[in-house]
């Protein structure tokens, strides 16, 4: 399926211009709260102003292609890279200059790791574990139990694995065990799934919900497959080219994109493909203006999935390398 | 919230149980334990050859007063090149992003990597000085000044040497990136009286070889493993131990006062995509 670049941005568009009237818990403390962030290396600009509130207890899946912005996001929030520009707020400090207490209270999850190899799993998981102690509260005591995360995991029976020996799965539930360690308020998962077997996968899922909903833990995560940011997430965010180009629930922005349909017919043999809003009355015009000479129709329904791959193609392929000009001006 | 030094010590009480962790792991991995053996391996065993042969204007075995060079240099290298290396390494793996991404976990990270490779160092002295002891005659293990005279040496020695190893490692953008200090180190080896009476050099190389710890450690060494008489192979026929404490001491200082604001540096430099760009790049030089 081939979509133009006229529909997106009008299914965008719609999306982007929707986030704005969308309010469910605004008055909700903010634990994220950006604005106009922006990143600059030397001359490309790969953040440009982003507007970005994830409230207490919300799980937020920052959607996007390779190369979009997702992990220069994070890293900033992270407090790992200086912003060029804008403001952020995260659990109400700037991450430029929070300190150690701060950082107790975040949980980290990186794309990849390879660290601590010799050490076992149980024994690195209760070395991190004791810089969290100091940082308990009576309501919130830090650091988890080891035996009771390696559950929560999957990994007791590799508690006393050397860790370099796990698989890359298993690696991969150790990453997001060491980014739980602390009992974090804001968890970032930066690519998690990545590696993982479907059964993983329905784990880690699991998990995810466990933590947002029993826990009390705020989660920002990164993917690009739409699919896990539907089933995690309560919220998506979609980024492309260093610009939010939507943010509403799945069901929202599903909801959006499939008040359009594409429709495509021959006209005297020459193939036509347009993208409307009423299907019905689109095609009753078409047939009462060309009547037989219309052949092969067909109507199409746009599914969010359709509009999100067509994009990340276009992005991909390098014929966009920067958001399209009237979207940008929808976000910003 | 609670904050400030209470975190920050139990952080380097952490970075302690890390060091003797660590310390566990390189003693129980033949990969470290020939690194840290090996030098000295090759070198006594060399020496044990030469041992017929004697210190210019004595009867001492120039073998046996080469040992306590041999275990200077082995001090130099697995406290400090060693140290610079696997700072770099925990680099190019994410170790050292970990430790940022915990509280005060770049505290423990520090305390535990110098303590460990205190450790590996001891490692690297004491276990080739024992068949040392064995194999080569009049060195003197048996009176309480040796062990005194090697611990202040050592402790101090360390003190100069371990914030360079971390300065460097912290500079070197990669492993390979310190070979750029190899070859330097070569030299400054050979000049420093390992092998050879420094003696025997001409005035201007005797100067640069004391410019730098690595003779002051072997000093001290030999004053502490071999006769007394002996000193008068050295500069000035003595011991000098004023002057090894005084440039040990004065490269303690200016390591200490330059090396925080370097690691700071270090640190604050590292992200998830610093790790990944170096892990590229390594992989690049692999293929």
């Amino acid at each position: 399926m081939k979509l133009s670049t006229s529909k997106f941005n009008e299914t965008l568009e719609g999306m982007g211009s929707g986030a704005k009237t969308r309010s469910p818990g605004d008055d909700a403390e903010a634990v994220i709260e950006t604005r106009d962030l922006r990143m600059r290396y030397g001359s490309a600009e790969v953040l440009r102003g982003l507007d970005l509130r994830v409230r207490r207890g919300e799980v937020v899946a920052l959607l996007g292609p390779n190369g979009a912005g997702k992990t220069t996001t994070i890293e900033i929030l992270e407090g790992f890279r200086r912003r060029s520009g804008g403001e952020a707020r995260v659990l109400g400090v700037d991450p430029d200059d929070a300190g150690e207490a701060w950082r107790a209270r975040l949980g980290i999850v990186l794309q990849s790791w390879r660290d601590h190899g010799r050490w076992r799993v149980r024994e690195l998981l209760a070395h991190l574990g004791d810089y969290y102690a100091p940082y308990g509260a009576p309501g919130r005591p830090r650091p988890y139990d080891v035996g009771e995360l390696l559950g929560w995991v999957g990994l007791t029976g590799q508690a006393d694995a050397v860790i370099g020996t796990l698989s890359g799965g298993q690696r991969r539930r150790l990453d997001v065990a060491v980014g739980l360690i602390g009992r974090p308020d804001l968890l970032f998962l930066d690519e998690p799934t990545v590696g993982f077997d479907p059964q993983a996968r329905q784990d880690f899922h699991e998990l995810v919900h466990r933590l947002a909903g029993l826990e009390d833990t705020t989660i920002l995560l990164t993917t690009h497959d739409l699919d896990e940011a539907d089933r995690l997430a309560d919220r998506i965010v979609i980024l492309v080219a260093g610009t939010i180009v939507a943010d509403g629930t799945a069901a929202e922005l599903s909801r959006r994109v499939s008040g359009t349909a594409e429709v495509r017919y021959r006209l005297d043999g020459q193939a036509h493909v347009t993208s409307v809003e009423d299907a019905t009355g689109h095609v009753r015009g078409l047939f009462e203006r060309h009547a037989d000479a219309i052949t092969d129709l067909e109507v199409r329904r746009v599914r969010l999935q359709d509009v999100y791959l067509a994009m990340v193609r276009e992005f991909e392929s390098g014929r966009r390398t920067e958001a399209p000009r009237h979207l940008a001006e929808v976000t910003a | 919230m609670t904050g400030g030094v209470n975190p920050r010590a139990k952080a380097a009480l952490a970075g302690l149980r890390r060091g003797r962790i660590e310390l566990r792991q390189s003693v129980t991995s033949a990969q470290d334990l020939w690194g840290a053996l090996f030098f000295p391996a090759v070198a006594l065993l060399v020496m044990y050859l030469l041992r017929g042969r004697t210190v210019p204007g004595t009867a001492f075995s120039l073998g046996s007063q080469a040992v306590p060079g041999i275990l200077a240099l082995n001090v130099v290298l697995n406290g400090m090149m060693a140290l610079a290396m696997t700072l770099t390494m925990d680099r190019e793996d994410g170790t050292l992003l970990r430790a940022k991404a915990t509280p005060n976990g770049v505290i423990g990270y520090l305390v535990g990597k110098i303590t460990g490779r205190a450790g590996m160092v001891l490692v690297g002295l004491l276990v080739p000085l024992v068949p040392s002891l064995l194999l080569f005659d009049g060195l003197r293990p048996d009176r309480l000044d040796t062990w005194l005279i090697l611990a202040w040496v050592l402790a101090l020695g360390l003190a100069a040497i371990m914030p360079f190893g971390a300065i460097l490692g912290s500079l070197a953008s990669s492993a390979q990136g310190l070979g750029v200090v190899t070859v330097p180190m070569m030299a400054l080896m050979a000049i420093s009286g390992a092998f050879y009476p420094v003696t025997a050099f001409p005035g201007w190389v005797q100067a640069i070889a004391q410019a730098f710890p690595l003779y002051w450690i072997g000093l001290g060494l030999r004053s502490a493993l071999l006769p007394a008489g002996l000193s008068a192979a050295e500069i000035g026929a003595s011991w000098r131990h004023l002057e090894t404490a005084a440039v040990l001491g004065l490269w303690a200082v200016a390591g200490f006062a330059a090396a925080p604001a370097v690691l700071r540096r270090m640190a604050r430099r590292e992200s998830g995509s610093a790790v990944a760009a170096r892990r590229a790049k390594a992989m690049q030089r692999l293929m």
